[in-house]
């Protein structure tokens, strides 16, 4: 594992006038790079469709800018040209979003202590995010709050600037941008490859994919994430004697 | 059409239940180092886990019985793989093997 970076004694004082925390900004950005592209594009693609059924750029951008939830939002896009349904919006909603709730778990810990950070950490923990935070480590000396604050609002930024663009200027897009999306596929696998480095014992990993890729070939794509997380949660419990004796922590 | 009233709802419970998954972790275990041993071990394992299962959350759209079975996707991931593994350069390995995957599917396959 790293050295917390927490230790006050590693952290010096931000230089005077620093008080946006840019040097936080500046470690932070090229980690989000990646995210900057696809999201500015998803939600270009998120902004042209919601205009496409008679939601305008008010709309759509205020969905981005206060749900900032990527594929729930083009779930939401069926949700609001169908019959009004409250109830299964709202269920519908709780498991497309279940995954959440190990992001949450896993960052217990990396946000304890954050005080008012942590409520917007929280707020904009999104699988993009999420997976940065899981990976990246602010250089020594520097805040990790502030470090994490920016990862989260750069990649929001670029969630709401996309959808943005995208209700307003849409059609202006003239070049294919199909297959943009794998930006995001790449992401992952890339954060997944290095995690794999990092870590003693493989086994977290291979239940990961294995539950996942199992359970979608029984559930099919539509149905597989809920028992895929029940299944990993359970598994990784039995292995955890195994686990934790080899120190896996990653 | 739904009324605006009614659009407004809907996009407000998506929100709210979106928020429920993101806090409700946060606000069972408000002190992450009191929280039960067996939440605290998992919070140290799922990050790897869920990360496998991004990636197959993303492909989960894939057809392998249809064409192009899946190969722009294969392709895209070996070419990812196989950069990360010899250069390590996070950003050279996702901007090739994006902009690979979108050839693949725009002029190849």
């Amino acid at each position: 594992m790293n050295q917390p970076a927490t230790e006050p004694c590693q952290q010096q004082p931000a230089p005077a006038g620093d008080r946006l925390h840019l040097r936080e900004m500046r470690a932070a950005f090229p980690h989000t790079i990646p995210v900057l592209t696809g999201f500015l594009f998803l939600g270009l693609a998120f902004g042209i469709l919601m205009n496409s059924k008679g939601y305008g750029a008010l709309w759509a951008v205020g969905m981005s800018l206060f749900t900032f939830a990527g594929s729930m939002q083009y779930v939401a896009v069926n949700l609001l040209t169908a019959a009004f349904n409250p109830l299964y919006a709202f269920l519908l909603t709780l498991m497309v979003n279940a995954r959440h709730l190990f992001y949450g778990v896993s960052m217990l810990e990396p946000f304890q202590g954050l005080g008012k950070k942590k409520c917007y950490l929280i707020f904009a923990l999104c699988d993009e995010t999420f997976s940065i935070l899981c990976s990246a480590k602010p250089p020594q000396g520097l805040d990790r709050g502030w470090f994490m604050i920016w990862v989260a609002l750069l990649d929001h930024c670029y969630w709401v600037l996309g959808t943005a663009l995208g209700s307003l200027a849409g059609a202006l897009i003239t070049f294919d941008t199909t297959g943009i999306d794998f930006v995001m596929t790449a992401l992952f696998v890339v954060i997944f490859l290095n995690q794999w480095r990092e870590q003693k014992n493989h086994l977290p990993a291979v239940v990961g994919v294995g539950a996942s890729l199992i359970c979608l070939v029984l559930f099919g794509p539509d149905n597989f994430l809920l028992p895929a997380m029940a299944a990993m949660a359970v598994v990784l419990c039995f292995a955890r004697k195994n686990i934790e004796g080899r120190d896996a922590a990653c | 059409m739904l009324t605006p009233f009614q659009a407004f709802v809907t996009i407000a419970l998506v929100t709210v239940g979106t928020m429920l998954t993101r806090f409700l972790p946060f606000l069972l275990f408000p002190d992450a180092k009191k929280a039960p041993s067996v939440v605290r071990y998992l919070g140290s394992v799922l990050p790897c886990a869920v990360m496998g299962m991004l990636v197959v959350y993303c492909l989960k759209g894939v057809s392998l019985t249809q064409a192009p079975y899946g190969l722009p996707e294969l392709l895209a991931l070996a070419c990812v793989a196989g950069l990360h593994l010899w250069r390590r350069n996070t950003l050279l390995s996702i901007g090739v093997g994006t902009i690979f995957y979108m050839v693949l599917v725009q002029f190849v396959f």
